[in-house]
């Protein structure tokens, strides 16, 4: 149940959370060898404009990547189609959208 | 010399559309015998009422393709020798059509199919024109000349888990006549080609494992084919979002 445009989302949604996906694991990496506290961590995501656009587009790329890929999954092992795999997608996408968006926000803004 | 006594089991779907059930059957062995030799053979000496289809008997027609063991192949040159499993046959319709009866199934969704995907001849010159020269070397023409040996016969269709689970999807062979007809110098609209196979049920559905390349007889590969189509798509896409 992939056209085209549903195709090309998920291929470009997994292009934009590679590199993000290396950067949140060096800065993982990063903040665990140097030992920062929570507090510290905070002290510098919050208010940060880089931060935001950082874990905002791979929120973005993770709701749209695994909503396709769940509606394709849903559709074969279940049948579900027309409508309401539509409706299941959207609802996929929009969750994911408000939990990492409610994430996001409570860690960059100031 | 062979050995006359020896039987061999044959187990065959017996029914009509949804309904039906494996029947047994006990057929000599011989040295040298296709699986349609066997089915034929249940026909012609046990129950003439056995219904299945074939035509050439040479790997031609694609008429007489069934699931042998569990798997697609076509039987006209499928040798028991090779498939037999514990000296037993189990011989049904091809998977992912609808049975019309016993070993016959109904090849209508593989051939609309076919048509959707956009295979039949749309001419890009008329019979005034002079007839278009078409160098067997061209990059095109090879790519095209891969996929045209194609007979028909579903094994890929019947071997396709994607058609399994999304009974829009269009499938290998039709997506390969696709392919095909994309790299035809012939063939002036290269982007209604891609637009009839970028649908719902378009090539992008294709899950890339490649039971369709390994099962075809005629070891065509309808896989890479289907790649080819999802590249070409993918870079129109991008062309038309300027
Ligand atoms: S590679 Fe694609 S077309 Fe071939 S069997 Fe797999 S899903 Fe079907
Ligand atoms: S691609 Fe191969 S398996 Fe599929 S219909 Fe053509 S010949 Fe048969
Ligand atoms: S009977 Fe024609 S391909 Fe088998």
């Amino acid at each position: 149940m992939l056209n085209i445009g549903l195709y090309m989302a998920q291929r470009l949604s997994a292009m934009v959370m590679a590199p993000l996906v290396l950067g949140h694991i060096a800065v993982m990496i990063y903040a665990v060898q140097g030992g920062l506290s929570t507090a510290e961590i905070l002290d510098r995501t919050q208010g940060s404009v880089w931060w935001f656009l950082f874990y905002g587009s791979f929120v973005l790329a993770v709701a749209a990547h695994a909503a396709i890929g769940l509606r394709v999954i849903l559709h074969e092992m279940t049948g579900l189609r027309g409508r309401w795999l539509e409706v299941v997608t959207c609802g996929i996408g929009m969750l994911l959208l408000i939990m990492g968006g409610r994430a996001v926000l409570a860690v960059t803004f100031a | 010399m062979s050995d006359r006594s020896k039987l061999l089991e044959v187990s065959v779907w017996r029914g009509m559309g949804d309904e039906g059930a494996y029947e047994t059957f006990q057929v000599p062995a011989r040295d040298n015998q296709t699986v349609l030799d066997v089915v034929s053979w249940i026909q012609q000496s046990a129950d003439p009422s056995l219904t299945y289809r074939y035509a050439c008997r040479v790997g031609m027609c694609g008429s007489c393709a069934m699931m042998v063991n569990g798997v697609p192949r076509w039987t006209c040159r499928t040798h028991v020798k090779r498939v037999l499993r514990d000296g037993a046959l189990q011989i049904g319709p091809l998977r992912n059509l609808p049975v019309i009866k016993d070993l016959a199934a109904d090849m209508d969704p593989f051939f609309d199919k076919w048509i959707r995907a956009g295979g039949v001849h749309r001419p890009s010159r008329s019979r005034d024109d002079p007839i278009q020269q078409v160098p067997p070397d061209d990059p095109g023409r090879v790519e095209a000349n891969k996929g045209i040996e194609c007979i028909n016969c579903s094994v890929c269709y019947a071997a396709c888990d994607t058609v399994a689970g999304n009974p829009d999807y269009l499938g290998p062979a039709a997506l390969q006549r696709a392919w095909t007809l994309y790299n035809d110098a012939k063939v002036e609209d290269r982007q209604a080609v891609l637009d009839s196979v970028s649908g719902a049920g378009g090539c992008h559905n294709c899950h890339s494992q490649g039971s369709c390349t390994r099962f075809c007889p005629n070891e065509l590969d309808p896989l890479s084919a289907i790649a080819g189509l999802k590249r070409a798509s993918a870079r129109s896409f991008f062309r038309r979002g300027e």
